[in-house]
């Protein structure tokens, strides 16, 4: 790279001319911000502002560009230069809007201003632009991992945009659970009967794609790699093993029933008449190959009466069973009723629920079998009698209140849900994941040093926990879909995988061209270590909330720079700061903390330093500039990409520099975390639960340290944190450490 | 003007909602270029119009940010806002649109400064607080508007206060001789994400929402517990500014309903269950909420969400559809009369503010969308005609929550994907 020039660009426009002395600013860039340029522009963001920037990039040969203007949000197309690196000073929302226009602050308010034209400074020439990670994969084809509808459909759908796809089945034959159904559950006007499967259709098409290449009777012995480079060992029944290629993949491993023996009070397993749902099913399928009714299964009896058990051990509060509804129950009930309904209108089918579910269309299914004379009926079952050839089922009528039982069922069938066949759950300790009735089996068998499987959001599921964004897991390129991410019927699962094989897609693109995955989409940093420094720790791989660092024989570790976010967790956790990304760093902000001017102690000027999360808390603090909500112009406001890359040394230098207090404003942490990197604003507390000791070896006042949650909607919030700490500060006093850095 | 260029290579993403912005992203993420055309003048559609989203209880505009950084950051995507699409001609993989883009009589110099506002007189109704409440007629949609540009409203133009507006602007930003003007783009396939509306309440004639001001729809209840709205966050009933306490929330009000939507809507049960923790936020044990309900659909993980709200004393359920709704002249208080199915007894209950749980109805019929498209019965989008390249996308395909939007709006861009790829692998 050529050698480094700098510029500032201080903008007079939107008031900040009016407010503050920009000549002075200028000269602060110059001075002591040492650019090699500053030019100050009446209407920066104009055609004509922007143009002087590109003229001195193209012309002066410009390298590091300063915008003092408003904040980093506004106009951040107008001032794209990815050329050079790029740094912006908040004059507009952060100063000017933010601090009264009166002649009393005009002082505070210049000396704000003059400060972050001081960090700008700092910050810029502490920056590169990202040269790209050198370690990029090329490989984009699709691994599917089950065969099921899910597996199915994000194969082809894949195969259909142009790729091709590697799909892994560990049964004989493709189809998983919807292959043993008779029908599914109506899908399109008028939702009135239960519709054929499509399976075989399907099954057949996949057959027939010669993008795709199946392996039946095949698991994953071993997953290891990265986006763009997955390397997956498969092991087949044969014993025999091989080796593909991947660029990313969909783990689409389903579901298994809940066990109804684990249910003794409806008598399943005492009773051949008491089946599960999916028991019904193969009755039905046996039936219909004989070309017969559905009968009983004790003794071919004829079927006059049918019972269906909603919620048999789902939506369970005792702790024993599953404690979540699996959403497709009812509409299956419904559908199941209508087979012999639809066979004979005279057979007795009654629906005991206690909420009935047929969300969107299935209000039609509903009513349809309602017109067909299935009976529903408000009540929790409590228990099921065999008696000779039929059963008694008793349940509380939630409508009477009182107990009550139909006799003479022939066929009892129990909606019993879905359970995600998600493997070894890596959130336990490795002596309690492979304890249990049944051990469990990974699926993907990952190398990751984080565990073989992807983390689980609950109860097993390998879901998201974020409502914008469904499809990010903590595993970056591999993306569940179907019944393992969520409880789901096949018109969801479709739906789900076709969505989930576009995230595979994309994450084998952008990981050729070095970008970064959700949420910096786009993003060419990636953390650099210095591994001569690394003392082993192995905090860096430990903390990764995206299991993105593995470690070497020697418990070094080895980023894998493709798996990366880009969040910076790992900067944060660093003891002996050996992380940095170009653009990010410890110093990059280690340079904005030393650059601010620190009054002497008589001021009573204190400085705060303020890190803020710059996806919720700091555009909250641009909200409230925007409604003109002042606050104390004593903070000094840092955007950092999350609260888990903040580095403790931040902290300590400020407060050895002679800052009067921080303040961390991240994310909520806990069940419903809105972190976006899921675990940043959680490691930064549990940091700084231990900054108090550091304080009191400085002897400093534990308040000198405050860390909050903050939501984006904070808007006034924010401000009085702000101000309710410059109360705190001004009680216990300015900081004894100032003059001596 | 608009300066897009676009090929039958692009997709052009119709809507941006969350279920648009995320089809246009996640198609724009895999280095497809992607016209994104909303026809308000900003981004965010309904979901930026939420206080809180279920269950989690997190913030839209939380997401909304990330989703316009990645936007911000990506060269491969163009939004056309005040930009309505009118006709589609053409076949997969070739189609023209047809776009009306009405005028902002405000241009890019805009720096969002606010000086116009603050020097116009006129007022008018704030649709991004469903109109509870007036905003200058030069605005700024909200906060998180993007694009980041304020909005002359045609009512002023030709008046002295478009004058006085571009009188204030230092940045020449201001452009009163805007006209409507229409564009022509060539596009390669369409993704129809144009979203929902809520059901007209005025309809459910039972419930006297026309007649009665505390008889509120679920929407509207979202701005008035979000501190961007009309209360700034407080709980005040229309009628008085009385603080809103005792609030009913009324299920399915025009869902399963063969006389208004035979569909049920989805997600009423759970953002009604989401509404009684505004009320505990707001008033802790003072609070009252009572959801009237036939069945409470709080499907798959959801239903811890609805254990924890069944362990909060102050929210009772009571299973009943609500007959009709009376108001007490006296007091504005609204009297819910009905029969409890639990135990079959009548009640005549007095609340302060009724909130009818509203359904969804797609906001544009799908029988008018000026392209082939299978509609269903309630006007959602069923399904594609075999060889289209025009897909649905969220709402406009279903009564969605936003998770399963932003599913759909996934698959629909892999969909658009396939389509265009398919013409790129004909052109090599």
């Amino acid at each position: 790279m050529a050698e480094m020039k700098t510029a500032a660009y201080i903008c007079r426009g939107c008031g900040i001319g009016e407010r503050i002395d920009a000549p002075q600013t200028a000269k602060i860039a110059e001075r002591e911000g040492k650019m090699n340029l500053v030019r100050s522009h009446e209407f920066l963001c104009s055609a004509t502002g922007v143009q002087t920037i590109r003229d001195d990039i193209e012309k002066e040969g410009v390298t590091h560009v300063m915008i003092a203007a408003c904040s980093r949000r506004s106009k951040t197309e107008a001032f794209q230069f990815p050329t050079v690196a790029v740094a912006r000073a908040n004059l507009r929302e952060g100063v000017i809007w933010s601090q009264p226009d009166t002649p009393e602050a005009k002082e505070t308010t210049q000396e704000m201003a003059d400060d972050f034209v001081r960090m700008g400074c700092a910050e810029v020439k502490k920056m590169k632009v990202p040269a790209g990670n050198p370690n990029v994969g090329h490989n984009k084809r699709i691994l599917v991992v089950g065969g099921g509808v899910s597996g199915m459909t994000a194969a082809l759908e894949a195969a259909k945009a142009g790729y091709e796809v590697v799909l892994i089945e560990k049964e004989r034959q493709l189809g998983g659970w919807a292959a043993k159904l008779w029908k599914r559950v109506a899908f399109r006007e008028p939702y009135a009967d239960p519709a054929d499967t499509g399976v075989e259709q399907m099954i057949a098409a996949v057959g027939s794609e010669k993008r795709i290449k199946v392996h039946l009777n095949s698991v994953i012995a071993k997953t290891s790699g990265a986006p763009g480079c997955f390397t997956v060992e498969i092991s087949t029944e044969s014993g025999s093993g091989l080796t593909e290629e991947v660029g990313a993949i969909v783990q689409a491993s389903g579901f298994t029933t809940y066990d109804a023996t684990k249910l003794p009070e409806f008598a399943y397993g005492k009773s051949p008449n008491v089946v599960d749902q999916a028991g019904l099913e193969r009755l039905a399928r046996q039936a219909a190959a004989k070309g017969e009714p559905i009968r009983r299964p004790s003794d071919g009896g004829e079927v006059k009466s049918v019972a269906f058990v909603q919620c048999a051990g789902q939506r369970d509060e005792t702790g024993k069973h599953l404690p979540y509804c699996s959403g497709f129950c009812c509409n299956t009930s419904i559908k199941q009723a209508m087979y012999f309904k639809d066979a004979n209108p005279e057979v007795d089918t009654v629906v005991i629920y206690t909420d009935l579910r047929t969300p969107g269309n299935g209000e039609d299914f509903y009513r349809s079998a309602q017109k067909k004379g299935v009976i529903f009926t408000k009540g929790k079952g409590t228990g099921v009698e065999p008696n000779g050839a039929t059963c008694k089922v008793h349940f509380r009528d939630l409508i009477l209140d009182e107990d009550v039982a139909i006799s003479e069922v022939d066929l009892v069938v129990l909606a019993t849900g879905q359970v995600p066949n998600s493997g070894v759950n890596i959130d336990l300790p490795p002596e309690a994941q492979d304890k249990g009735e049944v051990k469990p089996v990974s699926i993907l068998n990952l190398t990751y040093r984080q565990g073989r499987d992807l983390p689980q959001l609950k109860w097993g599921f390998a879901d998201s926990h974020f409502i914008c964004f469904p499809y990010e897991t903590r595993r970056t390129g591999i993306y569940t879909a179907g019944p393992v991410r969520r409880p789901m019927d096949i018109a969801q699962a479709m739906e789900d995988a076709t969505g989930a094989a576009l995230k595979a897609i994309q994450a084998a693109e952008n990981a050729e061209l070095g970008r970064a995955a959700h949420p910096r989409s786009g993003d060419l940093s990636f953390p650099i270590v210095r591994l001569e420094g690394c003392t082993q720790c192995k905090r860096c791989t430990v903390e990764c909330p995206f299991g993105a660092i593995d470690e070497d024989e020697k418990r070094y570790p080895v980023f894998n720079e493709s798996r990366c976010r880009r969040c910076g967790t790992c900067m944060g956790a660093c003891p002996v700061r050996v992380i940095s990304f170009e653009n990010y760093s410890v110093d990059t902000v280690g340079a904005q903390i030393k650059a601010v001017d620190i009054p002497d102690e008589f001021s009573e000027k204190p400085r705060i330093l303020v890190l803020a999360c710059e996806n919720d808390a700091y555009p909250a603090l641009d909200m409230a500039g925007m409604r003109r909500l002042a606050y104390s112009a004593f903070v000094r406001t840092i955007p950092v990409r999350c609260l888990g890359s903040v580095n403790t040394i931040w902290i300590t230098d400020a407060l050895n520099s002679g800052y009067d207090g921080v303040m961390m404003m991240g994310c909520k942490h806990g069940d419903d975390y809105q972190c976006h990197f899921v675990k940043g604003s959680e490691l930064a507390s549990y940091r700084m639960g231990k900054i108090d000791d550091t304080l009191k070896q400085m002897a400093l006042e534990t308040e000198r340290v405050a860390t909050y949650e903050v939501a984006i909607t904070d808007i006034e919030r924010v401000p009085q944190l702000i101000n309710d700490y410059a109360k705190v500060i001004e009680k216990i006093g300015m900081s004894p450490m100032k003059g001596f850095a | 003007m608009t300066g897009v260029v676009a090929t039958n290579q692009t997709i052009l993403v119709v809507g941006g909602g969350i279920s648009g912005i995320t089809a246009a992203l996640e198609a724009a993420e895999c280095g497809k270029d992607v016209v994104l055309a909303e026809k308000s003048p900003t981004l965010g559609g309904r979901t930026t119009l939420l206080y809180r989203y279920f269950p989690k209880l997190c913030h839209p505009t939380c997401g909304f940010e990330i989703n316009l950084r990645r936007l911000k950051a990506n060269s491969r995507l163009k939004v056309l806002t005040l930009a309505e699409v009118v006709k589609i001609s053409g076949s997969r993989g070739d189609y023209t649109a047809t776009i009306k883009i009405s005028p902002r009589y405000v241009n890019e110099n805009c720096t969002a400064c606010g000086a116009c506002a603050e020097a116009v007189q006129a007022t008018v109704e704030n649709p991004f607080n469903y109109n509870l409440n007036q905003m200058k007629a030069a605005y700024l949609p909200h906060a998180m508007a993007y694009p980041q540009r304020y909005v002359l409203h045609p009512s002023i133009i030709g008046t002295p206060d478009a004058e006085k507006a571009k009188a204030a602007c230092k940045y020449d930003a201001i452009d009163l001789t805007m006209q409507e003007e229409t564009i022509e783009l060539k596009v390669g396939a369409v993704i129809w994400a144009t979203g929902w509306q809520p059901y007209d309440a005025a309809r459910i004639q039972p419930y006297g929402y026309d007649r009665f001001a505390n008889v509120i729809t679920s929407v509207e209840f979202e701005r008035i517990a979000d501190p961007h709205g009309p209360t700034g966050g407080r709980i005040l009933r229309p009628s008085d500014g009385k603080e809103a306490k005792d609030i009913a929330f009324i299920q399915c009000a025009g869902s399963r309903d063969e006389n208004h939507l035979r569909h049920c809507s989805r997600i009423c049960c759970m953002a009604s269950l989401k509404q009684t923790s505004y009320v505990r936020e707001a008033w802790g044990d003072q609070g009252r909420s009572t959801i009237y309900y036939i069945d409470i659909r709080a499907i798959d993980r959801f239903e811890d969400f609805y254990a924890r709200v069944r362990a909060d004393a102050t929210v009772k359920f009571v299973k009943s559809k609500v007959a009709r709704i009376t108001e007490d002249q006296k007091t504005g208080d609204v009297i819910l009369h009905g029969v409890d199915t639990e135990g079959y007894h009548r009640y005549e209950t007095r609340h302060d503010l009724a909130v009818l749980a509203i359904g969804m109805e797609p906001s544009v019929n799908a029988a008018d969308i000026p392209a082939e498209i299978i509609a269903d019965s309630s006007g959602f989008i069923e399904s594609s005609p075999e060889g289209s390249g025009l897909f649905g996308a969220g709402c406009a395909t279903n009564a969605l929550d936003v998770n399963r939007s932003v599913q759909s709006a996934t698959a629909a861009a892999l969909r658009a994907i396939q389509v265009v790829n398919k013409v790129a692998r004909a052109e090599t």
